[in-house]
């Protein structure tokens, strides 16, 4: 079973990793972005750790609702917003339970990637961290090693494709050949999970 | 409208600079004294390029007189941080809506139909109105 720590592994796991690949995310934002997608995950990721600290939640809902509306205050970009109603939206589907097993996570996970869906309105396919999450969640019934997997040949997989949104979307045809920066820091969020569990 | 209570309009842009001068230019276009609550809120927290979820949610406060308030953002993260923040049901006052509408020529027609007493709803129809008038 998964309690409340088992969450605050997950965020810290993957507060370090963006803070580790922080440089490598922006570099990937520079050619189709704003370059500022690792300086902002950081930024947001260390107000989560902050708040996690100051406000200790004592459920796993409870650790990523606070986690979700940390990012969406602080980041100052698109994944704000969008990191932030992922981690909201999973944390209330998981309610206030003290510990919940691995399908629960599952299934709110996916409730939380189809927030950020009807959010940012981005399908499958159209170069964005959905492309990460979508094969992480199902691949999630075979443990979190495999959607860790999962989440890192799909952020490979959006090299080739064109973007369809946000302002990468405006570039057409030559935003082909780069990777996601999205996609890139969702692997990171997912692997974050796979660190928690130690394994 | 039954009563003298007006709609609030929320500027929201990446730029500090820009949003505080729609707000100027909406608010000179309405007639210069107009008694619209319209408050901006653009950048970052920090004074940079962005949006910041803190500065939406105090500019909604303050210009809520209780007949609703109409958000209208330019692009990316400022509409996603305000859907988010609906989304979040308590961090805008009531009756905040999200106004699909182009930036400048919708706060221009936002504040106007305002000015007039319009209700929340033709506000909004107005400033959505302003993307059917074409340039060319």
């Amino acid at each position: 079973m998964l309690d409340a720590e088992f969450f605050r592994r997950w965020m810290t796991a993957t507060a370090a990793s963006v803070d580790r690949e922080a440089e490598r995310l922006t570099a990937l934002d520079s050619p189709i972005g704003d370059a500022d997608h690792g300086s902002n995950l950081q930024r947001g990721f260390k107000a989560v750790i902050a708040a996690l600290e100051k406000e200790a939640p004592q459920t796993p809902g409870a650790v990523l609702t606070l986690s979700g509306r940390q990012l969406i205050s602080t980041v100052g970009g698109a994944s704000g917003p969008l990191y932030g109603t992922l981690l909201r939206r999973t944390g209330k589907a998981l309610g206030d339970a003290a510990e919940v097993d691995e399908a629960q996570l599952a299934e709110a996970l996916r409730a939380g990637v189809d927030a950020v869906m009807t959010l940012g309105g981005a399908a499958p396919g159209d170069k964005t961290m959905i492309d990460a999450l979508v094969p992480a969640v199902d691949a999630l019934g075979d443990g979190f090693p495999a959607a860790r997997t999962a989440a890192e040949q799909g952020a490979l997989a959006t090299t080739p494709l064109q973007a369809r949104k946000g302002r990468a979307s405006y570039l057409g045809e030559r935003s082909v050949g780069h990777q996601d920066p999205g996609a890139t820091s969702s692997a990171l969020l997912i692997a974050g999970l796979a660190e928690a569990a130690g394994e | 409208m039954s009563d003298d209570r007006t709609v609030g309009i929320v500027l929201v842009s990446h730029s500090a600079e820009v949003a505080a001068s729609v707000a100027e230019l909406a608010k000179g276009l309405a007639g210069g004294g107009t008694s619209v609550p319209v408050a901006p809120a653009g950048g970052t927290e920090g004074g940079g390029l962005g949006t910041s979820a803190e500065l939406i949610a105090a500019a909604a406060a303050s210009v809520d007189r209780g007949a609703g308030v109409a958000v209208l953002t330019d692009l990316g993260s400022a509409v996603l941080t305000v859907k988010a923040l609906l989304a979040e049901g308590d961090e805008l006052p009531a009756n905040t809506r999200l106004v699909d509408a182009p930036f400048v020529e919708g706060a221009v027609a936002a504040v106007v139909t305002a000015a007039a007493g319009a209700d929340l709803a033709a506000v909004e129809a107005a400033a959505a109105e302003a993307y059917t008038y074409r340039k060319a």
